[in-house]
């Protein structure tokens, strides 16, 4: 298990040098000079071509590509990811603050999702065809096809101005007020997991429904065991297995539709932190948001690996 | 006429997914079209989706004919009206027809379906054709690039190049293209694989074709099913990451209209005129819906064995 591990996270670091240097190339490329951005408007005009050598030098943009990316790389393994060039504060204290909004969304949206559609998938793969069958199909395919944006903007219109039962959005930290705290994590959290709530839900009814023509579950219901019992202890432990996988991917959407919900809801997270760098040719911010995402979803695969071998006894990571 | 039954009676006896395959690489005979097609619009969704699909295009081909208003000249004088006969769905923040908009608006929904799937298409099909055949260090190479790609969360992948390219239409639809290349090379690569082991293939390399023939006139075709199934599937994502790219400011530029642009606006006014981002979100979730529908009924139609998953 131990070596395992040690092997995974070891070979996590080719990915994320290839995806780092990926944006870092692409951020060289990009039309758009990160000095003039420093500078307020009025002033560019101003500016001499050695003002904006001055400049770049300073912020080590005049050399080659290559040399930025080692320096960052190497930069990086010390724990520093550098400093916004435009809120002049160091990347990592800006993501220490964002991160938590983020993956507190992220993991309340997940746990709500698998809550609610696990069951409701068990349930129309025991009864297939019936009416409740019908219903989840068609909730499952709108969970598909409705851009999260809209969901979140329904919301608000019903919940928010209509009913007038939630705030709109704005946040407020868990220390300051929890009961206001939790009034604002409702609709990010409800909109976030829908389109999850239908992958879910339909991947449960299939893996239920194969494992459910097995042979052992023949075995079991010719021993005379119920219903009840064949379906939690026997079936349900072998067809998770499918949906802890996609669970585990998902959670990569999730982070990425957190971007849009951060953005309708006023939430300061890492989505919103992510976007304002991109507009403000925020390179240091760009980077470093880049590479804790990565690093993040490249986790949560890992942990979704492992918990394999809790559910399946068969999996073991021996080698 | 007896050619044609014993035609007929030999297709019922090998499954639906083959004739089906038939149809779908144009080798087929009518028959196995219509059969196709039958199958296909046999049940009602599948039906109500291309009917709506439909709709959507000839109100993005037709939209300067049919629109009623400008969708682009503001009228101060009638701002934020709510929908009424003059304006079926009401007017923007700067009193330009909604209705009108969305009709424009559909033209780069379809549009973005399209661009963005030539780039994966062009790029990841012969990508994971070479993968997948020729196998050794060009596999190897190919997949560990992919990768990469794929280790990343696809839609802050696709924010992330876009918004470093620059906001513009184009960039953003060049970013889902790009973006889309992986997964459609690794399934190309998987079909190609488990299709490089059949007999076929086999008898092909005894009789001496070379690699690029194999891969062009014997795996292909027999590929291509699968892939368009998989595509069909991805549509309504890639309308869905066009629609949140122009939502952030990343894609379509005012003041040309898009639906996900379109919602954007209409959010800063969501109090007090929500038809302004409600009308265009429902445009969008409703056409890929559809789409998403049409995808079910074409792999169902295309495989019986794969219905009920």
């Amino acid at each position: 298990m131990g070596r395992y591990l040690l092997r995974r996270i070891f070979l996590m670091a080719p990915t994320l040098i290839i995806v780092t240097f990926l944006v870092f190339l692409l951020l060289f490329l990009s039309p758009g000079d990160p000095v003039l951005m420093l500078v307020p408007v009025d002033e560019v005009a101003q500016l001499t071509d050695e003002d904006m050598e001055r400049l770049r030098a300073k912020l080590g943009l005049d050399r080659p590509i290559y040399v930025q990316y080692a320096d960052w790389l190497l930069q990086v393994l010390q724990g520093d990811l550098g400093r916004s060039i435009h809120q002049r504060r160091p990347v990592v204290d800006l993501l220490a603050a964002r991160f938590p909004v983020t993956l507190e969304l992220a993991l309340l949206s997940v746990l709500l999702a698998s809550v609610l559609a696990i069951p409701i998938g068990i349930y129309t793969a025991v009864r297939p065809g019936g009416i409740g069958d019908f219903i989840g199909n068609i909730v499952a395919l709108m969970g598909v096809s409705a851009p999260n944006f809209w969901v979140a903007l329904i919301l608000i219109v019903v919940f928010a101005v209509q009913l007038k039962w939630l705030p709109a959005g704005g946040f407020v930290r868990i220390s300051e007020d929890p009961t206001r705290h939790v009034e604002r994590m409702i609709l990010p959290v409800i909109t976030l997991s829908t389109a999850l709530m239908a992958v879910t839900m339909r991947l449960t009814r299939s893996s239920m429904l194969e494992v459910l023509n097995e042979d052992y579950v023949r075995t079991a219901r010719s021993k005379g065991l119920g219903q009840r019992r064949i379906v939690f202890v026997h079936a349900l432990k072998n067809a998770l297995i499918p949906v802890v996988t996609t669970v585990g991917l998902q959670i990569g959407r999730i982070l990425g539709g957190t971007i849009v919900i951060e953005l309708i809801f006023s939430f300061p997270g890492m989505g919103k932190l992510l976007l304002d760098a991109i507009f403000a040719r925020d390179f240091p911010v760009v980077q470093g948001s880049v590479l804790l995402i990565t690093l993040a979803f490249m986790g949560i695969n890992l942990l979704v690996d492992l918990t394999y071998a809790f559910i399946d006894p068969r999996i073991r990571y021996a080698s | 006429m007896l050619r044609e039954s014993a035609v007929d009676s030999l297709r019922d006896k090998q499954s639906i997914a083959d004739s089906a395959t038939y149809a779908m690489t144009g080798e087929a005979t009518v028959s196995a079209f219509l059969l196709f097609a039958r199958r296909f619009f046999a049940r009602p969704l599948p039906r109500f989706a291309f009917v709506l699909l439909i709709l959507v295009i000839l109100g993005a081909l037709f939209a300067p004919i049919i629109s009623p208003y400008d969708p682009i000249k503001p009228d101060f004088s009638a701002a934020r009206q709510a929908p009424s006969a003059a304006h079926l769905l009401g007017t923007d923040d700067i009193g330009r027809d909604v209705l009108s908009r969305i009709l424009y608006g559909a033209r780069v929904s379809l549009l973005a379906a399209l661009i963005p799937l030539s780039i994966s298409i062009s790029v990841g099909i012969p990508l994971g054709l070479i993968s997948g055949l020729l196998k050794g260090w060009t596999d190897d190479l190919i997949m560990r690039l992919l990768d990469a790609l794929l280790a990343f969360p696809r839609i802050i992948l696709i924010i992330a190049i876009a918004g470093i390219l620059g906001p513009s239409l184009l960039n953003a639809l060049v970013a889902i293209g790009v973006v889309g290349i992986a997964p459609l090379a690794r399934l190309t690569r998987g079909l190609t694989l488990s299709a490089s082991e059949e007999d076929y293939v086999l008898a092909a390399r005894a009789l001496g074709s070379s690699n690029w023939r194999i891969m062009l006139s014997h795996i292909l075709p027999n590929i291509t099913a699968a892939i368009i199934v998989t595509i069909s599937l991805d549509i309504g994502g890639i309308i869905l990451a066009e629609a949140t790219l122009s939502f952030l400011g990343l894609g379509i530029q005012p003041p040309n209209p898009s639906w996900g642009s379109m919602v954007a606006v209409g959010n800063r006014y969501i109090q007090t005129a929500p038809w302004i981002s409600l009308a265009p979100g429902t445009a969008i979730f409703l056409t890929v819906m559809s789409i998403n529908l049409l995808g079910d009924g074409l792999r169902d139609a295309l495989d019986p064995y794969l219905r009920n998953r």
